[in-house]
């Protein structure tokens, strides 16, 4: 009986454990050997093994250049998605009339297409020989937002990152709001604590672990930002100073004699995961102290 | 009297808030819509951008359709991405669906040996991020040959049709089926197969959807994944592709209204998807999503 269910069981798991196996665990471990493979003889095959690609990605300036982009749109949109986010949530949670409409608009652009909408943007902030554009037409200035200094372009970047990763969101801190129980609301209230008060001691330690989920993924998600950036300034992201890490992995393969570099793309992937598992233990330590788990 | 009148206005301030922030997530797409109905000579001749098209068209979209792109024989053009992007969600979608319902059934229903070492190396797959693999899988698929010819199918499709997130959602989803009924169909010899196909999947319907939907979105979304294995090759792109093809070399630059009218046909399939299965996306997402 439990023999037959055994070769059963591996056959229902035999596609899974196949399309795993080919496109994510044996590339795991082919990209750490990727990384340590520097150079190639002339017939293909390895010639030294060490940490010179390391050496190579971290020297290189346009990798430096992307570390500190991803980092300063890291510091900027997190904090503000998130905070932003928790407003609107709250606005949301205190209101009943048309509230299912604002969730319906507020979630639009997590199904938008970030391409499309990332171009619509551009043009919003762009300044041609023509016009200066609708948003410098609003605030009545004359920036060059596209190609110009490299904080409107970092603005720019981040008021999309913020834009887009918002329904996420808004949509968890709602329903976590709503999950609260509204016992805590009434003991409070009839002993007369201000509102100020109530979401200080009650509603922020009952959604803290969600906040603190969503800071966790909001740094994952930032870290990985690409698409975004391609979205508004084309793909030659180097040229224009806006690349990020993952963007310079992909430019490690893109369009490259010979098919790519894999050693330094293989090393950029590898420093990045080594950034975000760090800070995700340092974000997972920091919240043993402080987050309240009911 | 004073406490009511603080009330009102703290919700006059509320749906301010809210409001500003609906004109900020809805401005660009009425900014798309509106530009793109306008006359392509009438938007050149503006010198500050107007928000109401005076003379609105169709033509933008007429034009969006009409280009082509790329060398003669490998050309690119937007009819074609949609029907690209179309094969490879729905091929993808369904190819899923056929490895991940199995593995599900076999995690949630079978005793098998190893099966707890087995879903924990499932689960510790989570945690990976798809950069970390995509450049090995980039070798492989170009090292394949499924970067050219009609083989591009495959290689956009293969690497993104399992989710061990989806296996673990499905697999949640099937325990919570009661045991008896499974033992009462095995007291009536139906098969397991029978069982899973004809009890499991219908009562799991609605978790089923939700994985399709969200499925769905992230397929038409693809751009990185086939920008790495296309590479020029245009006949190819999917519509996120397309649009940058366009905006870079296309008529992005001369002709903003036909550009304007492309972003529209590609954001208007997911939005209408959204409309219509709103609670489910909604539900889906914030169980399982990412983003951002």
């Amino acid at each position: 009986m439990k023999k037959k269910n055994n070769m059963k069981a591996w056959l229902y798991l035999l596609p899974a454990i196949l399309f795993l196996g080919v496109f994510m665990v044996y590339p795991l471990i082919d990209v750490c050997i990727y990384s340590l493979e520097e150079s190639y003889a002339a017939d293909g095959t390895v010639a030294s093994i060490g940490l010179g690609n390391f050496r190579d990605v971290l020297c290189d300036k346009f990798f430096i250049q992307a570390l500190k982009n991803t980092f300063i749109l890291v510091i900027i949109t997190v904090p503000l998605s998130t905070g932003l986010s928790l407003l609107i949530a709250l606005g949301l949670s205190s209101i009943k009339t048309v509230k299912k409409a604002f969730q319906t608009i507020y979630f639009l652009p997590y199904v938008t297409n970030t391409l499309a909408v990332g171009l619509v943007f551009m043009y919003l902030f762009d300044k041609t020989d023509r016009t200066s554009g609708l948003v410098n037409m609003l605030l009545g200035t004359d920036i060059d937002f596209i190609d110009g200094e490299y904080w409107m372009k970092m603005l720019v970047t981040s008021l999309y990152t913020v834009w887009i990763v918002m329904p996420f969101k808004i949509l968890i801190l709602t329903s976590a709001l709503a999950s609260v129980n509204q016992d805590y609301y009434k003991a409070a209230k009839v002993d007369g604590a201000s509102s100020a008060r109530i979401f200080r001691k009650i509603t922020l330690p009952m959604i803290s672990p969600t906040v603190f989920y969503l800071i966790i993924t909001g740094f994952i998600g930032a870290f990985k930002a690409y698409s975004d950036e391609v979205a508004l300034f084309g793909s030659k992201l180097n040229v224009a100073g806006m690349n990020t890490i993952v963007g310079y992995v992909y430019d490690m393969l893109y369009d490259q004699p010979g098919g790519g570099d894999f050693g330094n793309a293989s090393a950029a992937a590898l420093i990045l995961f080594a950034i975000v598992f760090t800070i995700t233990v340092i974000n997972l330590r920091f919240s043993r102290n402080k987050v309240q788990y009911m | 009297m004073i406490e009511k009148k603080n009330a009102r206005l703290s919700r006059v301030l509320i749906y301010f808030f809210l409001v500003i922030w609906a004109v900020i997530v809805l401005f660009p797409f009425y900014w798309m819509v509106m530009t793109s109905v306008k006359k392509t000579s009438a938007y050149d001749s503006e010198l500050t951008p107007k928000m109401i098209a005076e003379e609105p068209t169709l033509e933008n979209y007429e034009n969006a359709f009409k280009f082509r792109e790329g060398t003669q024989g490998k050309e690119g053009s937007l009819g074609r991405y949609f029907i690209n992007t179309i094969i490879f969600t729905v091929v993808t979608t369904g190819l899923m669906m056929l490895v991940i319902v199995p593995a599900a059934f076999a995690f949630a229903r079978l005793q098998f040996y190893g099966k707890k070492a087995l879903f924990a190396l499932f689960l510790s797959l989570m945690m990976i991020p798809s950069e970390l693999v995509i450049i090995t899988n980039y070798a492989t698929v170009v090292g394949l040959g499924m970067n050219k010819g009609n083989m591009t199918y495959l290689g956009l499709i293969l690497p993104s049709v399992t989710s061990v997130f989806y296996i673990y959602l499905l697999k949640e989803n099937f325990e919570a089926i009661p045991d008896e009924l499974y033992n009462a169909a095995r007291v009536d010899g139906t098969s397991d197969l029978k069982y899973l196909l004809k009890v499991m999947v219908p009562i799991s319907q609605p978790t089923i959807v939700t994985i399709v939907i969200l499925k769905v979105i992230e397929c038409w979304n693809s751009f990185v994944w086939p920008r790495l294995i296309l590479q020029g090759n245009k006949p190819y792109y999917l519509v996120s592709n397309g649009i940058q093809s366009i905006r870079e070399n296309g008529f992005g630059r001369q002709d903003v209204p036909a550009m304007m009218a492309a972003v529209v046909l590609v954001s208007l399939p997911l939005i209408v998807l959204f409309l219509v299965f709103r609670d489910k996306i909604m539900a889906g997402v914030s169980r399982g999503g990412t983003k951002g």
